[in-house]
């Protein structure tokens, strides 16, 4: 009833280099492989002896962590060191967030030092956008956000179905578990999307998307279908993801028990026999062994879950080369290697 | 200070007399008065092009005072209403402290008589501190003035508490207004559950959450006989339950905000209007200014309201006008609180409706004046009409002249409002209220 100018929505061949990675919604699939190619020379950093080049020397990248997490903090942290940036910590406990300062306030003063980036992790859906909208210098990579997106992980997860299985197009993948609550999940939906894999969706109705359940949904690619049955949702499956079930929903009333998950949504032998002989087994961590994944699946032969946390360090390094570098250099390959 | 006001020409709307003429009318001692009893030296003004109506009367206003003055105050928030053409705001008791005791009732009849010329009338609380827990003292909070009860911001904690309070106030002859919201289901959110919650990764607050309420609440009503007023309706489902108890002839009455009638859970993404569901989430995304409880409801939901409000299922527009200071919603989606500053906007905002052929002026108007005055009561009737000898609260409208929405210039001290930029078409151009002038927007034209 109101006019107004509709905004600008970034086709989906955004060209590179992006100043912010907020979720692969708009990624296409030659930028994602132009991704993992950039990070596949990165992951030639991490196997050298003296792990370190100068690329980013002179910037300021800072990782702001609002949240609890190892790996993703790390993982960042190591990927700017790698490429020489100097990068800060910032972690929720002792930081201005818990002194009672906005975000934005944080944010500003951050800018004002002159940093180049901001990693940003946080409980809340959106902060990243929110620092992206009010920040007018300085790039925000998201390393996930509330329940919404996580598009590093998602890259670090098609990296590596790329290197095991090559071209993505027509493979079955399918995603086992909490998928409401999960970051990961949304962005893997987008991003093997775009790269043309089907996307099967299992678990407890209370952790699906009610418009996916009602069959209403126009908002999630055609290539995602539901199959709350896993015998029958992981048969013939190219790749098995398992999703990590927080143990407090069962209180908060979403399972009736671990034992009834387990019993219908485990990752076990079993089940990982109706699938591709030689399917892949993945899962973002930290994993609950024993409750979504059986322990002889997640150290058995068909387990990524290592090899994931490696490619995460290289698509980081990769986002944080192409965001700060990318510009100014001939390009991702551009790093004197 | 009372004028005399000759407005020459103007097209007349007269929801309680049913009439829409082109005419002249006086403004004389407070009253509306017959025209060719004017004097020689009353001001003129030409209301060619023009349309008067009686002042709009708001059931549902934060005036956020006494309390939170950095939001609101009664002064800012009256001259917000006067800009938006309501010469009757009625405030509600989620203030600090509450409404929930005479004394409060007091301060804000003295606050608003000292503002201007606007009327503020009260709501008070149900529950004593607006805790759900113990029944305010409503005879009193009646004779003080109050005109009717809420634990607005908050619905009324339980289904017993609801069933005592529509006995008392049924006996006092005053509605309980209700902010249907089943805690039970969610709390606070201020995003509807659907493909824009999924997309945003936000936790929604489905419709019926608001449903269950809405029945719980019309049961007691059919219990008990009291007046059941529902707060700020949203949903197709909750149109369909009042339209049922209307049949079975149950005192339930309805208001819809101006937001819900035109705008849509889109606008979270930051997109001032429809966007296709496979559109990319931009940084405009996460839209604090169009968080509102509840929430800004699907397209189908805002066509049913519409109906819902044409048919006279819903009896009032109210504005639910909710200012925040611009540090309260310069935050991340979940922290912010919810509400829209809508009174500087909310006249350009239905005329859309107008516009787009949803619905007639003349019970656009109704809505606005008469329908908010079948739920507070017939004593208010002479605040709907333009017949000689009532009060002098009326409103000049010019109906086609396009405006650009920009919070800065708003009355109100609350910006909040998603439709920043945008070009809205209908705009008050005089609002006078008690025979005084309480907004002039005429500029200058007709001095």
């Amino acid at each position: 009833m109101t006019t107004g100018t509709m905004p600008t929505v970034e086709a989906k061949t955004a060209t590179m280099p992006r100043r912010h990675v907020l979720d692969l919604d708009d990624f296409n699939k030659a930028e994602i492989e132009t991704i993992l190619d950039s990070a596949e020379a990165m992951r030639g950093v991490l196997g050298r002896d003296i792990k370190k080049v100068p690329a980013l020397r002179g910037k300021v990248v800072l990782v702001m962590f609002l949240e609890a997490s190892t790996r993703t903090r790390v993982s960042f942290e190591q990927a700017g060191k790698m490429l020489s940036a100097d990068v800060i910590n910032i972690s929720g406990s002792g930081s201005s967030a818990e002194k009672g300062e906005s975000l934005l306030n944080t944010a500003l003063t951050l800018q004002a030092m002159h940093a180049d980036l901001i990693v940003i992790r946080s409980p809340q859906s959106g902060a990243p956008y929110f620092l992206a909208r009010n920040l007018d210098s300085v790039s925000v990579i998201n390393a996930g956000d509330g329940t919404h997106a996580h598009p590093t992980q998602a890259l670090l997860d098609l990296m590596t179905m790329r290197r095991h299985i090559g071209d993505m197009a027509g493979k079955k993948v399918v995603i086992i578990g909490d998928v409401l609550h999960s970051r990961v999940a949304r962005s893997d939906i987008y991003g093997l999307a775009a790269v043309g894999a089907n996307v099967v969706l299992s678990g407890p109705p209370t952790m699906i998307p009610l418009e996916l359940l009602r069959g209403t949904s126009e908002h999630f690619p055609d290539s995602v279908t539901v199959e709350p049955n896993l015998d029958k949702a992981i048969e013939d499956a190219d790749v098995v993801m398992a999703l990590r079930i927080q143990k407090e929903r069962a209180a908060g009333g979403l399972l009736p028990s671990m034992r009834e998950y387990t019993r219908r949504w485990q990752v076990t032998d079993a089940r990982l026999a109706r699938a591709k002989p030689g399917a892949l087994v993945m899962h973002p961590g930290p994993m609950n062994e024993g409750i979504e994944i059986s322990s002889s699946i997640a150290h058995g032969p068909g387990s990524q879950i290592e090899e994931q946390v490696t490619n995460g360090v290289a698509i980081r390094m990769a986002l944080l080369y192409q965001t700060l570098a990318g510009a100014a250099h001939a390009g991702p390959m551009g790093v004197e290697l | 200070m009372s004028e005399t006001l000759l407005i020459k020409s103007a097209r007349l709307i007269d929801p309680v007399a049913g009439t829409d003429t082109v005419g002249d009318l006086l403004v004389l001692d407070g009253k509306i008065a017959k025209a060719s009893a004017a004097p020689s030296d009353a001001r003129v003004i030409d209301g060619t092009g023009l349309v008067l109506t009686p002042g709009f009367i708001d059931l549902h206003t934060h005036l956020r005072e006494p309390g939170q003055e950095d939001k609101e105050s009664i002064k800012s928030g009256t001259a917000a209403g006067a800009r938006g053409g309501f010469t009757t705001l009625c405030c509600m008791p989620n203030t600090v402290p509450a409404i929930d005791n005479s004394t409060v009732v007091d301060f804000i009849k003295q606050q608003a008589l000292e503002a201007g010329p606007i009327r503020v009338l009260a709501f008070g609380a149900v529950s004593r501190g607006r805790e759900g827990k113990e029944l305010t003292d409503m005879e009193e909070l009646a004779r003080a003035g109050v005109v009717g009860f809420t634990d607005d911001g908050s619905p009324v904690a339980t289904g017993h508490l609801m069933q005592s309070a529509l006995l008392y106030a049924g006996q006092l002859g005053l509605p309980i207004m209700d902010h249907c919201e089943d805690y039970s289901i969610v709390k606070g959110l201020g995003i509807n559950e659907g493909w824009v919650s999924d997309r945003l990764g936000l936790a929604g607050y489905p419709s019926a959450a608001e449903e269950s309420i809405v029945a719980r609440d019309i049961a007691l009503c059919e219990l008990t006989g009291g007046h059941f007023h529902v707060a700020h309706l949203s949903t197709a489902g909750s149109a369909d339950l009042v339209r049922q108890a209307k049949a079975k002839g149950l005192r339930v009455t309805a208001e819809v905000t101006p937001h819900h009638l035109t705008l849509s859970e889109e606008w979270v993404l930051g997109t001032h209007g429809h966007v296709e569901p496979d559109a990319v989430v931009t940084t405009a995304a996460y839209e604090t200014r169009a968080k509102v409880s509840p929430p800004l409801r699907s397209l189908s939901d805002q066509a049913a309201l519409i109906e819902a409000l044409r048919d006279g299922t819903i009896d009032a527009i109210a504005t639910d006008h909710a200012p925040h200071t611009y540090g309260d919603k310069a935050t991340p989606f979940d922290e912010a609180p919810n509400g829209i500053s809508v009174l500087d906007t909310a006249f350009g905002m239905l005329m859309g409706l107008v516009h787009a052929g949803e619905i007639d002026l003349p019970t656009l108007v109704q809505r606005l004046t008469a329908g908010p005055v079948s739920v507070l009561g017939e004593r208010f009737i002479e605040l709907a009409t333009l017949a000689e000898g009532t009060p002098a609260d009326l409103v000049l409208l010019a109906p086609d002249e396009e405006w650009q929405v920009d919070p800065k210039a708003f009355a109100s001290k609350g910006r909040n409002t998603p439709l920043d930029g945008d070009t809205l078409r209908g705009r008050v151009k005089l609002t006078i209220a008690g025979g005084e002038i309480a907004y002039d927007g005429l500029d200058g034209l007709n001095a």
